[in-house]
């Protein structure tokens, strides 16, 4: 039992630092894809607002196919897929490069699509629990299409969908373990060698486990913060 | 009579009607989205024309079509049996007996903060260090097979879910209707199934449509516990023929029963909610 606590130490003999780099990897993809698919998300909703019938249908298109793809096989496709395509286009330009696609940028866009999708679709949600009058309040007090998202609809539309969008995020720090599967070393991946080496199954997968479920515990402080502090303004 | 402000202020032409036009900005962006699909998928449609091997059709068709199968039934067995695991776990949250409500919590906290893929791996690769001791109590023959230990960490991951849904569902019928079964004399079961369980449910309709959906998604992963459901059967020609086409062929499964499956749904909510003012 000793023995096998002190494999999960740090330093020589212990697994501690490689496990640690892992919770940094999944962690550092987190927060990295979080921006990115915000502000992907809410431009897609702003257009799935739009009067235009075409418009609204090629953001259809995306959000259905993304929010209807597993995330494992859209992981996939993007991380083999890129590849392919970059080399392709590299073989028409008459150049012959082996290239690797970075596992982590490859798991950056593949959760960040995924994340855009779905928070496309809680962004327009809240888009429309704002009363109509709100958004021809701006055109009518001489602010600009963007004044009005920036100034008006924004600061109501963060109240209504945080809930939506914080469950959204501890999906997303869910779905960084399928990123192991291309090989970047998360938490999930660095598991999966150190258990090659130790054969210590159970007690690195349960590792892994609690790790994630601390990331999560974490998360839930975190938004319970943000959410105090967005309805600080707000009657009791 | 000229007035002063009229003298001072200028008059302005009147602004503009507003008139729609006709190529404004959002339908440039919108055709140009629309013809970028439409480039993609035509780039797909040639892409897996030119990759078309009957021998691979042959060799891995009827394997696909097995592993739908699999994919169906592993998801349709889970949610079912989640549904019924659920249904403890969601009375046992709601119970004002702490011995009752914190091992539930936590049974639901640990299951919805983790990674499915962490816990099937936990699960398949995890238990095999209690060999001996599963052997002894007559579980190994259970877990020693990928199938069943796919079902079971499905099945426990959806009942998680399933039992937070169903425990809002049932919380977001109204304390007032449980009161008027017990003005009109109703007993416990009576006031669940006549009162409670038809507005719960309906509640409910959608959340369960969802978590069905991503149960489905979801159940993706255990493609890497070398059980043969669509990714398992992709990974598998993959594995042998290096060819990128067959992740592009199950994208399109995967999307094709998740469209059905949703459609399926949504004619059943209308179906089962057109009694409710729309």
């Amino acid at each position: 039992m000793l023995s096998s606590l002190s494999l999960l130490g740090f330093g020589a003999h212990g697994y501690g630092d490689e496990i640690a780099h892992g919770v940094l990897i999944t962690v550092a993809l987190s927060l990295a894809t979080l921006p990115c698919g915000l502000l992907v998300g809410f431009i897609l909703a702003l257009a799935k607002q739009s009067q235009d019938a075409i418009l609204r249908l090629g953001v259809d298109i995306y959000t259905t196919i993304f929010r209807g793809l597993p995330e494992l096989v859209t992981v996939f496709i993007i991380y083999y897929g890129m590849g392919e395509l970059i080399e392709y286009t590299l073989r028409l330009l008459g150049l012959s490069l082996r290239l690797d696609v970075n596992t982590f940028v490859a798991g950056l866009i593949a959760l960040s699509v995924v994340f855009s999708a779905y928070a496309c679709e809680i962004f327009v949600s809240g888009m429309k629990a704002i009363p109509a009058g709100q958004y021809e309040s701006g055109p009518s007090l001489g602010l600009s299409f963007v004044q009005t998202r920036r100034l008006i609809i924004l600061p109501q539309l963060i109240r209504i969908v945080l809930p939506g969008l914080a469950n959204q995020w501890l999906v997303l720090l869910k779905d960084t373990a399928l990123i192991s599967v291309i090989g970047l070393a998360d938490i999930m991946r660095q598991t999966h060698i150190i258990v090659h080496t130790t054969h210590k199954i159970f007690l690195f997968y349960l590792t892994a486990f609690l790790l994630y479920l601390a990331l999560a515990m974490l998360s839930s402080v975190a938004i319970r913060v943000i959410e105090a502090h967005v309805r600080r303004s707000e009657l009791a | 009579m000229m007035t002063g402000a009229a003298t001072l202020i200028p008059a302005r032409k009147p602004p503009r009607l507003a008139r729609k036009a006709r190529l404004g900005k959002a339908r440039i962006i919108g055709v140009c989205l629309v013809a970028l699909w439409m480039l993609a998928g035509i780039g797909l449609g040639l892409y897996l024309a030119g990759g078309w091997d009957n021998g691979y059709v042959a060799k891995y068709g009827p394997r696909y079509l097995h592993g739908i199968g699999t994919t169906i039934a592993l998801v349709g067995l889970s949610v079912i049996l989640g549904a019924v695991l659920s249904v403890p776990v969601a009375f046992a949250r709601m119970s004002k007996n702490p011995f009752l409500s914190l091992p539930a919590s936590a049974y639901v906290y640990l299951l919805r903060g983790t990674p499915l893929i962490s816990q099937l791996f936990l699960i398949y690769y995890g238990l095999g260090t209690f060999h001996k001791q599963l052997e002894a109590v007559g579980l190994w023959v259970f877990f020693s097979s990928a199938w069943n230990c796919a079902l079971f960490a499905l099945t426990l991951n959806t009942s998680a879910y399933q039992a937070e849904i169903l425990r809002g569902a049932l919380q977001s019928v109204s304390p007032n209707q449980r009161e008027a079964a017990v003005a009109l004399g109703l007993r416990g079961l009576m006031t669940l199934r006549k009162i409670i369980l038809p507005q719960a449910l309906v509640v409910a309709l959608r959340p369960y449509g969802n978590e069905i959906i991503l149960m489905l998604k979801g159940s993706a992963v255990v493609g890497l516990i070398t059980v043969y459901d669509v990714m398992g059967e992709t990974q598998y020609a993959y594995s042998h023929e290096f060819d990128l086409q067959f992740y592009f062929w199950a994208a399109i499964f995967y999307l094709m029963i998740v469209e059905v499956l949703r459609n399926i749904l949504a004619r059943l909510e209308r179906r089962l909610t057109r009694h409710l003012p729309q």
